[in-house]
């Protein structure tokens, strides 16, 4: 099966990305952007299954490329993510964001086809580097943002690192399968994995990093962190029952929050939580259907979190506004826009006939078939708040609501380009799901439109809309933030390090000046004593030699005879 | 429901009055009270489908009728109520991590 042929698709993005700068003509750069992707794309979904390439680190082999079905789900809409932000990113005129970007996505790929716990890990930190990159690129907004992510995913590394090494040292094997948490490396593994993917204590990361990058640079950042967690988990914890509460926490956190948020791109960063969070409660139902529901849902919301962020990052990019209290009224002026937005957001609603209903509705439905009730309810609730929190919330202040008085024109045709072609695959997906279902690990035996199943999602779905509209009161826009656990270092957390930074340049400062002082001390009674004019260093006269030698004779003679 | 909705669409009281029947044909009130009569009966026909679908319910209470809207309805009141309480405690404005 090893063959030596073979182009890792992810070195395909990563090369395209690094060597990005070099290219100066505008139009050569375009042909990059847009071709790599569909290269890496063509040989992800042409590669037979098996392991493709190997090497050799530290005595272990290392498998790099490897592909299965669940690795060719992820790979295959990485990379056309990849194609779609590029598109929408032709007139980033930040050349270290989309470096960055294509490093970001060829990583997450190559975690996705990594065939040992070293080479995952390895691509795993490529992308903790590229994505920080994508955060700081966007200015001084993105400088704090992008250092607080980076600290982070650096903890997170530690831990899976720590883990990785752990778990080699005990099994002597590097092979990245199906794990329990029975030991401390894989629980340590398991935390590095928790990390990127959102979960609780500190989801925060991610509503606090992404919305500071640029128009662009969150359509890539919404894409490759949590989702490749996500396959993380479904290869190595599916079935680990832990995370169907965190999965619950993820959902409900999400909708809360949204709800609370002004900035239109923080609401969406949120309903990213929200929307893993249905993945992991897959992965923790861990049956087949649950496990197809959590792979195909992270397929169908890379896809439809896109659109709706590339929708929002046109309104950005156009307007430079990005709080809902300053929008309002673009579907005036912006209604391409708008229409793609509301495809979008339909889609992540999972209203009929779009990717979400045929994604979500599994891992539900498995919820069912478990007879997990407090799950099923759960989720029921949670599907009615994704309507009101992103599917009806964000279009609503964005292009609705009120007046705001901006007649922003349509951007760029590139950009509209990229969510008509999402848009596409959000609806075309929702009303022909075989093309997913086919390759998803385990065979569908799953309809999604049954006449019970579209009636009440649609109930479900509308009133939920209609409680909007009656609590549209409460839901009134305020220029508030809402604290979040990031709290915990950017206030605490930093006023502890302004101490300790100030006690320890305090402490410093008075060790190093009493150096000081006792050096000039010893120097000076130095100098006193045998100084020129030191009582050891002048010259005495012989009368005066010869007197203290008698005074000391006479005082030993003295002494002598007591 | 008509004037919630209306005062929904429409809180843009610095705007003269003349001004709606020049805006666009969508905000305007006429405009709005129709698409809430569309969305009312769009409701109802969504609740009246129980009696043409057969549902197979996991635990019994999802079988009630109109479980969907009802369940849909309370879960969306209960979530932004919850929302509300948090806020209280903690929504801060939004320049508080700018000092």
């Amino acid at each position: 099966m090893t063959t030596s042929l073979i182009i890792p698709p992810a070195l395909i993005l990563i090369c395209a990305g690094l060597t990005l700068p070099l290219f100066a003509l505008v139009r050569l750069r375009w042909l990059v952007l847009l071709a790599s992707p569909l290269a890496a794309l063509w040989i992800v979904l042409t590669l037979p299954d098996g392991i493709h390439l190997n090497g050799s680190f530290l005595g272990q082999t290392l498998v790099l490329v490897k592909i299965d079905a669940l690795a060719r789900v992820f790979a295959s809409v990485f990379a056309i993510m990849a194609f779609a932000g590029g598109l929408f990113a032709l007139n980033q005129k930040s050349t270290l964001e989309l470096s960055a970007a294509f490093v970001y996505a060829g990583s997450a790929i190559g975690v996705a086809m990594a065939g040992d716990l070293i080479t995952m890990f390895i691509y795993w930190e490529i992308m903790a580097i590229g994505s920080t990159l994508v955060i700081l690129s966007s200015g001084r907004r993105g400088q704090g943002a992008g250092l607080r992510y980076a600290a982070i995913h650096m903890l997170g590394g530690v831990l899976l690192m720590a883990g990785v090494a752990g778990e080699i040292a005990a099994t002597g094997s590097v092979a990245f399968t199906a794990m329990d948490l029975s030991t401390i490396p894989r629980m340590l593994i398991f935390a590095g994995f928790l990390v990127n993917v959102g979960a609780p204590p500190l989801s925060a990361w991610l509503a606090d990093a992404y919305p500071e990058a640029s128009w662009s640079g969150m359509v890539f950042l919404s894409a490759f962190t949590t989702k490749t967690a996500v396959y993380v988990l479904l290869r190595g914890f599916p079935g680990t029952e832990i995370l169907i509460p965190i999965g619950l926490f993820m959902v409900f956190y999400g909708i809360i929050f949204a709800i609370l948020e002004n900035d239109m791109r923080r609401i969406l960063a949120y309903s990213i939580v929200n929307q893993v969070g249905f993945m992991v409660t897959g992965i923790g139902i861990g049956t087949e259907m649950a496990l197809n529901g959590a792979a195909a849902h992270a397929f169908t919301h890379i896809i439809y979190k896109a659109l709706l962020l590339m929708s929002a990052g046109s309104v950005l990019y156009m307007t430079g506004k990005r709080k809902c209290t300053d929008l309002g009224g673009l579907f005036r002026t912006m209604p391409l826009t708008c229409a793609f937005g509301i495809v979008g957001a339909l889609a992540i609603s999972s209203f009929p006939a779009t990717s979400g209903f045929i994604s979500k509705s599994m891992i539900s439905d498995a919820a069912g078939s478990e007879h997990l009730v407090i799950v099923w309810f759960a989720l029921a609730a949670a599907s009615a708040g994704v309507f009101l929190h992103a599917g009806i919330k964000f279009p609503w202040f964005v292009f609705f609501q009120k007046d705001s008085g901006l007649r922003p024109p349509e951007p760029p045709w590139n950009m509209l380009a990229s969510m008509a072609l999402m848009a596409f695959f959000c609806i075309g997906l929702g009303l022909y799901p075989k093309p997913l279902y086919d390759m998803l690990p385990y065979p569908v035996d799953f309809v999604p439109y049954t006449g019970a199943h579209v009636v009440y999602q649609l109930q479900l779905l509308l009133f939920s809309g209609l409680a909007f509209f009656l609590m549209l009161g409460l839901l009134k826009r305020t220029m508030t933030i809402t604290l979040d656990v990031d709290w915990l270092w950017r206030r605490p957390g930093h006023a502890l390090a302004s101490f300790l930074d100030r006690f320890g340049v305090y402490t410093w400062e008075w060790f190093a000046d009493a150096v000081v002082r006792g050096a000039t001390g010893v120097r000076k009674a130095l100098y006193q004593h045998h100084g020129p004019k030191g009582l050891f260093g002048r010259t005495w006269p012989t009368g005066t030699m010869a007197f203290w030698t008698t005074v000391t004779l006479g005082a030993v003679v003295i002494l002598s005879y007591l | 429901m008509t004037d919630q909705g209306t005062s929904g669409a429409q809180p843009k009281q610095s705007k003269p009055a003349a001004q709606t029947a020049s805006d666009h044909w969508l905000v305007r009130p006429e405009t709005i009270r129709r698409l809430w009569i569309v969305f009312i009966a769009i409701l109802a026909a969504t609740v009246l489908g129980d009696f043409f679908v057969e549902h197979h319910p996991h635990f019994g209470v999802d079988g009630t009728f109109g479980f969907g809207a009802w369940y849909g309805f309370a879960s969306c009141v209960v979530l932004v109520l919850g929302a509300k309480a948090l806020g209280l405690l903690l929504k801060r404005p939004d320049t508080y991590y700018d000092n």
